[in-house]
Order: C-alpha cells, then structure tokens, then sequence
C-alpha cells in the first residue's frame, strides 16, 4: 500500500516552480498567452478553430485541465455558457473561479457592439452582453494584450518583468501589423458582404466592409431552405460580392448561397488554427485579408 | 498592500549593524517586492496608455441605466416544461417480474399527460459557495428534488455539497428527466432507485491534479429513499463511494468510467407484489442493501465539433445484493409470514444516441435483467421466484427546433413483465424556458 501511495504521489505533476498553467477557452487566446508567456507558461487550448465555442461538451479531459489551471481565459459574453460554468463547477479549483486573479473574460476590457435592446429567445440564442466574437478586430487584441501582460504579472511576480517586454514587444509589432493591414484592406472598404453568423462583426466594422444579409435566421439557429431562398432573393436587390464563413460552420448554406446568387464563397479561418498559415495571430490576419483581398476584385 | 514592505523595512531599521544572515534574507525579499510592485505599476501605466490610444469604440461607453437592478442579484430561474402522448396496453400495475418495486414510481399514463413541471433556481450564494434547487410539480404533488450548497473557494480540487441532491453514483443518476435521451427510464435506474438516487446528506469530491480526468467521492446521508427506508435515527443511513476516470482521444474520441458503490439499510421497506396465486401481497424487508455499479460513456463528434453530427455511446452494469428479513401479508401468507430474504441480482442497459445532422438525433438503447438468485426463506411456499430475464428494446428519434425545446417520438418493444410483450409508443416534448444552465458529460 505504501508502495502503491509512493508510485502515485511521483505520478503527481512536481509543480513549484514549473511554468504557469494557462486555460484558454479559444485558440486566439491561447495564441496571445503564448505571445505574452514565452517559455513561463505552458499554455492548454480547450478548443480549436473546428470546434464551435457555443457548444462544447464540458468533457473530463477539460475538467481535468481546469483543475490544474493557474489562468483561465476565456471570452465571457456568454460565448461559453453552455459549458464553461460546468468546468469550473467541477474541477474545485479556488484559484480560477470568476472574480479571482485568475479568472479573465476578455470581452470585458472592450467594448461590445450588437448589444440587443430586448433579451428574448424568440430572437434566437441571442447574446445578452453583446457580440463575443471580439478578436476579429485587431484593434480590440491591442487593449486585451495589455490587460493580459499586467495580469500575468499579477499572478507572477516573479517573472513580471519578463511579461512586461514581451506585452511590449507584442503592441509594437501588432501596431505595425495593423497599419500594414489597414493600407491593404483599403479597397475592401464599403464592399457589400453576407455573413453565414454574425462571427465578423469587429472584423467587417474595422475594414469597413458592408454586411447586407445574414444567412442565418436567428443568431445560432441553422439556416433552411426557404430561409436561404429568401436571402437570395434580398440578395438580387441589395448584392454582395461574397458570402464570408467561418471553418468551423458548415460549408453547406454558404455555398448554397454562393452558386445561387454567383458570388464567391469564403471560408475564413476565423482563429489560429483555421487555416494552414493562419498559425498565429498575425498570420490569421494575413491569412484573412488574402482571402478577402482575392474574393473581391 | 504595502504593509509587508513597511515591516521589513521596520525590522532593518530596528536591527541595524548586525550582518545576520536573516536580515539579508529579509532585505532580498524587500528588494524582490519593490521590483515585483514596480512592475505591476509599469504594467498599470502602460495598460492606461494604450488605453488612451487604443481608437474610441463606436459603441457608447456609457451604458443605459439598468432598469431592472433590483433584480441583478436575482438567482438564475428556468422552467422545465415536459409532456407527452402515450399508446400503451391497459396492464394495470407495471411490475418488473422479479425485481422488488422501487418507491412509489409513478406508472406510466396512458394517452395524454403532462409530465413533472419543473423549477429550477440557482445562484452563487457568495464568494465561497452555490446554491441550487429544483421543484418537480404535478398536480397536488410537489416535490424537492434538489436544494443544495457547494463549496467553490477549498481549492486542491476539492468540494463539499450538502443538502439534499442527486447522488454522484452511476452516470445517469445526476441528470433529470428533461436530460434523458429517451422518453422513459431505463430499467436499470428503475429496479434500483425508481428514477434515480436522491439522499438528504453530504458529498465529498475531489479532482486529481492529473493529465488524466481522476475523480474521486463519498457521500454520507440520510438514506430514507430506496432501496433504503427511513429509520428516523441519528448516524448516516447510507454510504455512496464513487470514482471516475476519463479523458480524450485525439480531438474526436472522449470517453468517461466509473465504479461506484451504495451500501444503505432498510426497515420495514414496504413493497407490494403478486404472490404465487397472482394476488398481490404487501411485503416488509428489513436488513442490508449493497449496490455495485459500473458505468462507460464514449462519445464521438467530428474534429470534436458536436454542432453537425455527434455519436454517444452509454452503457451502465449493476449488481445488488439484499440480505435481511421479509415479511409478507394477506394472499398466501396470510395474517404475516416471517421470512429470511436474501438476493443476489444484476442488470445492464447500453444505448447508442447519433445526431445525423443539425436538430435531429436518433438513438436505440437496450434494457436487460437478470433477477439472479432470490431465496424468500419460509415464504418461497407463498411467493414466486421467477428466472425470466426482462428486457426491452427502445427506438428514438427526436428534433430540437433550437437548445432549447426538443420533441421527441419513440417506440419501445417492452418484454419487462411476464406474459408482456408490448409495443409502446410515445410522442413528447421538453421545453426550457429562461436561463437553462449547462449541461454535464
């Protein structure tokens, strides 16, 4: 028995100086730890860009790496209240309950846009706070990344400095990367487009880009036929020049829409991850403007 | 925030000359704060900076003035609204054929009812605890399903509820009816618990600090529901060990298992069955009540996006063991006839639930029973032992317009009874109004 308690007990993680462990809800907000962590933090994506944030099973494997969580980041805005809530119920860990150190919703250092005047669900799975699918602006990844520097620090002290130039190195370059995109994306702007959900929002307000028809009829309810027929109709007053997706929802009304109506369909990878270059951060913003860069002449 | 600073600071002042090896550790650590608070000012000062730069949002900062924050501390309320059509065959009593009924389960209705409403509340009771309760209401019947406290500041993985709730035993235990993938129970929970094992009481969990999900529980408590009975004593009536293992493989696999183990007592547990002429009898069984089970759940969703299509695969095993007295009354044995019991016996359902594309889902799932070894003692004269094994097979399909309501149809070949062999058909839905919360594994 004693034997058996030992060979556990060396099972068990030997953590007092190990890196900090990072629970990220999304992939982009792993991706921005990583940024701003380096080598003292290991970093646990529980989904991936295939993945739909609304509905994820709270499977053990996530239950178990919320337990040994030092930072949980998460969107907030009721992105992952379908299963975030269970994890954080289950996995008894104190430091990462909503209100801790270690506990951020990211979506509270921006500020949300689509906010409904009335909260009903005859609306669809409508978000009360407002449209969580922030980090498709990069402007917004600006004031995020500083807010997360300062609250590794806090966390961390010991290595705060180090998180300090890394939160700086990082808005530099990304100030760059968005001047860059900016002069690129300005033939983008005004250019009418449909969305399959409303996941671009920021990323459409930020290039200017026109958004005249949704394809689905509520926010998160599938779109059917007649549904579609209708956007297309609506389509042949008011044109778009594309149908814009993300990977992780199905390819079939997009491109339903997109033979109908003879207009490009575009899968962007929404997050890193969706796409084979959009490895990164910066390469999903690369990624994304390429792809809108080709879809309109 | 500064005062740990201010006392070293303190203490070098006070003991000044000495080159102690203490007060060097002591100033290192002042020299290690001040840098660690000039950070974080440094990182305070940045975040306002790129604050002021960041480009002004379109969306107003100020927000409106909350109308209704009165309300904002309100607990989370949700409605459950369920009902159903049934074609089923007029059999009376439905007894499972040699298993003991489990508490007063609720038969099933013929043609239209409306099932258990229920109303559920929760909220954060403050920083160290949650509270939750759940009414079931039907007719002039309202019962407290649920109504707990559990601890969310002990850490370490560890949490305490307490109240009355849901044993963490098995798989389907925790969840409600609004939560099963079928219109009924299986007959697994229905032998064993009714519907499922609620105890007023305590539960101890603690999560391993694993790669692997390891979970371990006990749970002490009052122990009056069945296969217990209320003994009206001080002590706890029932013990409840449990243990879960778990965990992914690749993105699209995930799986969960468990052990469990209920070990209650009962007295004078009232049972009504049919003697060997075929009237019924009222039976009493006092003594010992141990349950095993196992339980393994698989499921399956495409690079683990479950939104098009997801499999789920759930099977759970039990045995149960009752060793005591029965008595029994009128029929055969008349006035009261005293008789050893003792019993040994074991049971399984597995189910298979495909959604084959958004809102629809289809799903079989397999009863079977074994009732074992039953020796009634003095009363094997007045009361039968049956070696038919009951089982039954279940066809569903379902759709869900939205999260949120779901009707379902479905069709079940049920072989529970001796003498039965019936096709059942069910048409129901499940509504769920307001703030519906997540939902486990």
């Amino acid at each position: 028995m004693k034997r058996l308690i030992g060979l556990f007990l060396l099972w068990l993680p030997l953590s007092s100086h190990a890196a900090l462990n990072v629970f990220a809800c999304e992939p982009e907000w792993a991706s921005l730890a990583r940024e701003l962590g380096g080598d003292d933090v290991r970093v646990y994506a529980a989904t991936t860009a295939f993945q739909d944030p609304h509905r994820i099973e709270a499977r053990p494997s996530l239950i178990a790496q919320m337990r040994r969580a030092d930072l949980v980041i998460c969107t907030g805005a009721e992105l992952e209240i379908g299963w975030l809530p269970v994890l954080l119920r289950e996995a008894g860990n104190s430091r990462v309950q909503p209100g801790q150190p270690g506990y951020v919703e990211t979506a509270k250092w921006v500020a949300l846009i689509d906010k409904p005047a009335q909260v009903d669900r005859s609306a669809g799975d409508v978000h009360a706070e407002g449209n969580p699918h922030i980090h498709t602006d990069p402007r917004n990844l600006l004031r995020i990344s500083a807010a997360l520097a300062a609250r590794l620090a806090e966390i961390d002290p010991p290595n705060a400095q180090a998180y300090q130039k890394r939160g700086q190195s990082f808005d530099a370059r990304w100030r760059t990367a968005i001047t860059r995109w900016e002069s690129r994306a300005a033939p983008l702007r005004n250019q009418p487009v449909a969305v399959q959900h409303k996941s671009f929002s920021y990323l459409l307000r930020w290039l200017g880009l026109r958004e005249v028809a949704v394809l689905e009829p509520q926010p998160g309810v599938e779109p059917s036929v007649t549904h579609l027929a209708r956007v297309a109709a609506q389509l042949q007053a008011t044109p778009a020049r594309m149908v814009l997706r993300a990977t992780y929802q199905s390819a079939r009304p997009a491109d339903w829409l997109a033979r109908r109506a003879g207009i490009p369909a575009v899968a962007l990878p929404y997050t890193v991850g969706g796409s084979d270059r959009a490895s990164d951060l910066f390469g999903l913003f690369d990624d994304t403007l390429d792809l809108l860069l080709k879809a309109a002449p | 925030m500064f005062r740990p600073a201010i006392l070293a600071a303190a203490m070098a002042a006070a003991f000044p000359a000495h080159a102690n090896p203490e007060l060097a550790a002591l100033r290192a650590e002042l020299k290690e704060m001040r840098t660690a608070y000039e950070a974080r000012i440094q990182a305070l000062e940045s975040k306002i900076q790129q604050a002021e730069a960041a480009p002004p949002s379109q969306a107003a900062r100020a927000q409106p003035a909350d109308a209704a924050a009165g309300n904002r501390f309100n607990p989370d309320i949700s409605l459950i609204l369920q009902g159903r059509y049934s074609q089923l065959d007029n059999v009376g009593e439905r007894r499972i054929t040699g298993f003991m009924p489990a508490g007063d389960h609720d038969d099933v209705t013929r043609g239209f009812s409306v099932d258990h409403t229920e109303l559920v509340m929760s909220a954060n009771i403050d920083p160290y605890s949650r509270g939750y309760f759940n009414m079931a209401l039907k007719d002039e019947k309202v019962s407290v399903e649920e109504a707990w406290f559990q601890t969310s500041h002990l850490g370490h993985g560890v949490s305490i509820k307490g109240g009355r709730f849901l044993s963490g035993l098995g798989y389907q235990n925790e969840k409600h009816p609004h939560a099963w993938d079928f219109a009924d129970n299986n007959l697994m929970y229905r032998v064993l618990f009714g519907e499922g094992y609620g105890n007023d009481g305590l539960q101890l969990k603690w999560v391993a600090p694993t790669e692997l999900f390891l979970e371990f529980g006990a749970e002490a408590g009052r122990g009056a529901s069945f296969p217990g009975s209320d003994r009206k004593k001080n002590g706890a009536g029932s013990r409840v060990l449990f243990g879960h293992l778990g965990g992914d493989v690749g993105t699209s696999h995930s799986w969960r298992s468990g052990v469990s183990f209920l070990q209650t007592k009962a007295s004078d547990r009232k049972g009504e069955i049919l003697d060997l002429d075929d009237a019924e009898v009222e039976t009493k069984f006092t003594g010992d009540s141990e349950t095993w089970m196992a339980d393994l759940v698989w499921k399956w969703a495409p690079d683990g996006n479950a939104r098009e299509r997801n499999f789920s695969l759930a099977t759970e095993y039990f045995r149960r063991k009752e060793t005591g007295l029965l008595s029994c009354e009128n029929g055969r044995c008349g006035a009261a006839s005293k008789g050893d019991y003792r019993t040994t016996q074991s049971g399984y359902y597995a189910q298979a639930v495909y959604q084959f594309m958004p809102r629809w889902r289809t799903g079989y799932r397999y009863d079977h029973l074994n009732p074992g070894s039953v020796d009634f003692g003095a009363n094997n004269a007045n009361l039968p032992v049956s070696n038919a094994h009951p089982t039954r097979h279940s066809l569903m399909l379902d759709y869900s317009p939205s999260e949120f309501s779901r009707v379902r149809l479905q069709y079940a070949k049920d072989r529970s009874m001796t003498g039965l062999n019936e096709g059942q058909w069910f048409l129901q839905y499940v509504h769920s109004l307001g703030s519906h919360g997540a939902h486990k594994f």
